[in-house]
């Protein structure tokens, strides 16, 4: 009959499992290719993290907070897709040159902004189910960019695009802005999580929102703030993808709702909510995209198998999840 | 004499029940009879609900004898209790909410012709047990949308299905308005006349008058009386629920009272509470006792921004307008509320986290001082006499220790005014005094307090002046020698107060 125990053992075993998995997918990778720990491969790994580790990361307050939000992707799709139609069409006016691309950072800030609050408004004013509303977002803002799209690809002026390549491309002392940026948003996130009353807040109420509106919290405000983040942040990692391919249709940031949400949970997240970190939400991103370069750097298994091995990962990380809470 | 004219089907002789080291139930009796209506009454806490789920096979006795048939019984699992056609239906409805009224009744227990199910069958039954039951309920509709005397009729429904011959009802009438209670009661009497053994307990001294034909009364876990329900009026009930000084658990009164703190008129909680007025002072203990049921809980919830309400308040003075609970709090106001388990704290987080969540911005400006709060857990845990582990879930800690803990989480954000909801249900005697001491000492330091309570014992030996409420009003104040058990009962189920005590029968 002891229940749940916070014995420092058990907590030691859940915070080890992410990081033992990931170590060991790095010393795989390592035997498998000489070419799997070059500089240039690992930039490329954590590049390519980036953008679902940054949505993820706004993805780990929503859940700790008892909520989830399924239109990321069709989000970012979205906002990539209403940044270049603006850029391409105040390009004749302001031409190319800084002004335009942070016009452009603007609008995808803002676009995020606003779907965020819609969504954060529905699910707390309205009291419907996060999973609905946000199902229903998905739906919205994926047709939304095949219509603005006129069901083809929506392409960034090509000059303009040179101008602004350098944001996914360059960087700082040989370390890429994407790389940099979720950097930032992971330290700042993880000292929000584990140092600040909105990070204890949203703990409470994943845990219990009957105690925490008991205990004068304002539960549906800070419910409202994880999904405005999350929007916010959604916008960041459209400036960052956006000149990485410089276009944006029907298929962009399609399923990254789903790797946000399983990275969320492979780092020990809990999916009901009541306990997060995010730095364990970094492990995840980090073990779910070695996984598909290792298999696009050996030819042991089909690059195909991918998405199977990924679905394996994440059923494991949740039964080694259900197992530090036995006997409920 | 036309008492013994069967044999009990279902009898308790000498049973008595410990939790740890605590004994709730001293070798008690009771002896249902086919036929007959049993009622079971005594004050909370006297070990009804003890009783009834040994005797519906939820608890194994310590020590006596469960008699089936007059052989004694070890019931292993409640399965074993139902198969013999005992069955218990709880105060909070044990239905599936989104199902309907038939598959409810057959629910763990279809009928079935092959691979499916015999839905003809099941509707001819069902019918069958809601007309015996005089019900005229829709088998189709959804339970969520029938009303609790409706529910309770599928409950009863249920129990007659497995071919009940003893059905223990715990305060059926709890939720149930007055005509819901009349259709009840009539129902009751008819399963009587086809030969089922009832017991119940309710509050509702009228009901007990009006139905049953035996009467066990419960005091402090012993049988102070039982007999024929005849013998006693109603307030000879009363007085035999209570009958007892209130001793030294209490500290005693220093009533020195201050300004104003709260005044309220005119406030209504919808569906609940309407006319409240009343008005607290600094340094006083205010009580507030009634029944399950009467409003008290709703009333203040409102108060604290918790539920919707409209109404005239003002605190010290000053007109105030409280819709949510954190606005509750920075006027200087905090519920604490009576459901610690659900409510009151998260059982899966550590001490820590649960003693500040209510006053974080007191420890953080833009990160939380973890220091700060450990400070604060040492002062609360010396304060508080808070024992146990701090490396815990607080789901683990004791019911006492919980109960301090959430009292100290409250008294955090220092509230002015402190309305505290059942401050010491399930916790024992010793913590109980502490309680009562840490109320005294926080009205000595002039902050004002609600206590809300159905002890009435708790409300009497702490309150300097109690409010009783009825059926969600305020129906009378008391005060000093006026206080007692017998006149609270009276104003709490609507007794008249001039009856002599003379006229039985």
């Amino acid at each position: 009959m002891t229940t749940a125990t916070l014995s420092p053992r058990k907590l030691q075993m859940s915070v080890i499992g992410p990081i033992l998995a990931l170590v060991i997918l790095i010393i795989l990778g390592a035997l498998m290719n000489p070419n799997f720990l070059s500089a240039g491969n690992i930039s490329n790994v954590l590049s390519r993290s980036a953008f679902i580790g940054i949505i993820a990361v706004g993805m780990t307050f929503v859940i700790t907070a008892g909520g989830l939000d399924l239109s990321v992707g069709s989000m970012a799709a979205f906002v990539a897709g209403l940044m270049i139609l603006v850029m391409n069409t105040a390009l004749p006016v302001m031409g190319v040159g800084i002004p335009i691309v942070l016009l452009g950072m603007a609008v995808a800030l803002a676009a995020g902004l606003i779907a965020g609050l819609l969504n954060g408004l529905l699910i707390t004013r309205l009291g419907i189910e996060a999973f609905i509303v946000t199902l229903g977002s998905m739906g919205i803002y994926r047709s939304l960019v095949t219509w603005l799209a006129d069901g083809g690809t929506l392409s960034l002026d090509f000059t303009l695009r040179t101008f602004y390549q350098p944001v996914y491309y360059g960087g700082l002392f040989g370390v890429s802005w994407p790389i940099i940026v979720f950097a930032i948003v992971v330290i700042c996130g993880e000292l929000l999580m584990r140092s600040t009353a909105f990070g204890r807040h949203c703990a409470a109420i994943g845990s219990n929102d009957q105690v925490a509106r008991y205990s004068s919290v304002r539960v549906a405000r800070i419910r409202l703030l994880t999904y405005v983040m999350l929007g916010i942040l959604v916008g960041v990692a459209t400036i960052m993808y956006v000149p990485r391919l410089g276009s944006a249709s029907s298929a962009t940031g399609l399923l990254w709702e789903l790797e946000a949400i399983a990275a969320v949970i492979v780092g020990g997240t809990a999916l009901k909510g009541g306990f997060g970190r995010v730095w364990g939400t970094v492990i995840g991103v980090l073990i779910l995209t070695l996984i598909g370069n290792i298999l696009n750097l050996t030819d042991l298994v089909s690059p195909y198998l991918n998405g199977a091995i990924q679905g394996a990962i994440i059923i494991l990380a949740v039964v080694l999840q259900r197992e530090r809470k036995p006997g409920q | 004499m036309g008492h013994a004219v069967t044999k009990p089907l279902l009898a308790l002789s000498g049973v008595s029940k410990s939790f740890g080291p605590i004994e709730v139930l001293h070798s008690a009796d009771i002896a249902l009879h086919p036929g007959r209506v049993h009622a079971l009454i005594g004050e909370n806490g006297a070990g009804k609900s003890t009783m009834m789920k040994i005797l519906a096979g939820y608890q194994p006795p310590t020590a006596g004898q469960v008699l089936l048939d007059g052989a004694p019984v070890s019931f292993a699992s409640l399965g074993e209790a139902e198969a013999q056609g005992i069955s218990l239906i709880h105060q909070e409805f044990n239905l599936a909410e989104q199902l309907t009224v038939e598959e409810n009744i057959f629910l763990g227990a279809e009928l079935r012709r092959g691979w499916f199910l015999d839905k003809a069958a099941m509707r001819a039954k069902s019918r069958e047990l809601l007309g015996r039951l005089q019900c005229s309920v829709n088998p189709d509709r959804v339970v969520s949308s029938l009303s609790n005397s409706d529910k309770q009729m599928v409950e009863i429904a249920k129990a007659l299905l497995r071919d009940t011959r003893v059905l223990i009802m715990d305060e059926p009438t709890a939720v149930l308005t007055r005509t819901e209670t009349a259709i009840l009661l009539d129902q009751v009497r008819a399963l009587r006349d086809h030969g089922t053994a009832v017991l119940f307990t309710s509050h509702k001294l009228d009901e007990v008058v009006a139905i049953a034909d035996d009467l066990t009364i419960m005091r402090d876990g012993a049988r102070v009386w039982s007999g024929q329900a005849r013998d006693l009026d109603e307030h000879q009930m009363a007085e035999a629920m209570v009958g007892r000084e209130i001793s030294t658990l209490y500290p005693p009164k220093s009533a020195t009272r201050g300004a104003r703190a709260l005044e309220v008129a005119g406030f209504s909680v919808p569906g609940f509470a309407s006319d409240i007025a009343f008005t607290l002072h600094k340094g006083e203990v205010l009580g507030i006792a009634g029944l399950i049921g009467s409003g008290r809980t709703e009333t203040f919830e409102g108060l604290a921004g918790l539920r919707p309400a409209t109404g005239d308040v003002r605190i010290n003075g000053q007109p105030v307008t409280i819709r949510h609970p954190w606005e509750a709090l920075a006027q200087g106001l905090a519920y604490l509320t009576e459901d610690r388990k659900t409510r009151g704290l998260l059982l899966d987080k550590g001490l820590r986290e649960n003693l500040t969540l209510q006053a974080l911005h007191k420890f953080s400006r833009w990160f939380v001082d973890q220091r700060a709060e450990q400070r604060a857990l040492d002062q609360a845990v010396v304060d508080f006499d808070i024992r146990g582990s701090r490396d815990v879930s607080v789901g683990s800690l004791s019911g006492g220790n919980q109960q301090k803990l959430l009292f100290a989480k409250t008294m955090l954000s220092d509230p002015e005014i402190l309305v505290i909801d059942e401050p010491t249900r399930g916790i024992d005697i010793g913590t109980k005094q502490q309680m009562y001491q840490f109320i005294r000492d926080l009205a000595a330091e002039g902050r004002a307090i609600i206590v809300i309570s159905s002890e009435m014992q708790e409300v009497i030996g702490l309150s300097d002046r109690i409010l009783v409420m009825r059926r969600g009003r305020i129906s009378g104040e008391l005060a000093g020698d006026a206080a007692t058990e017998d006149a609270i009962v009276r104003l709490a189920m609507g007794v008249g107060q001039s009856a002599p005590l003379e006229r039985t029968n």
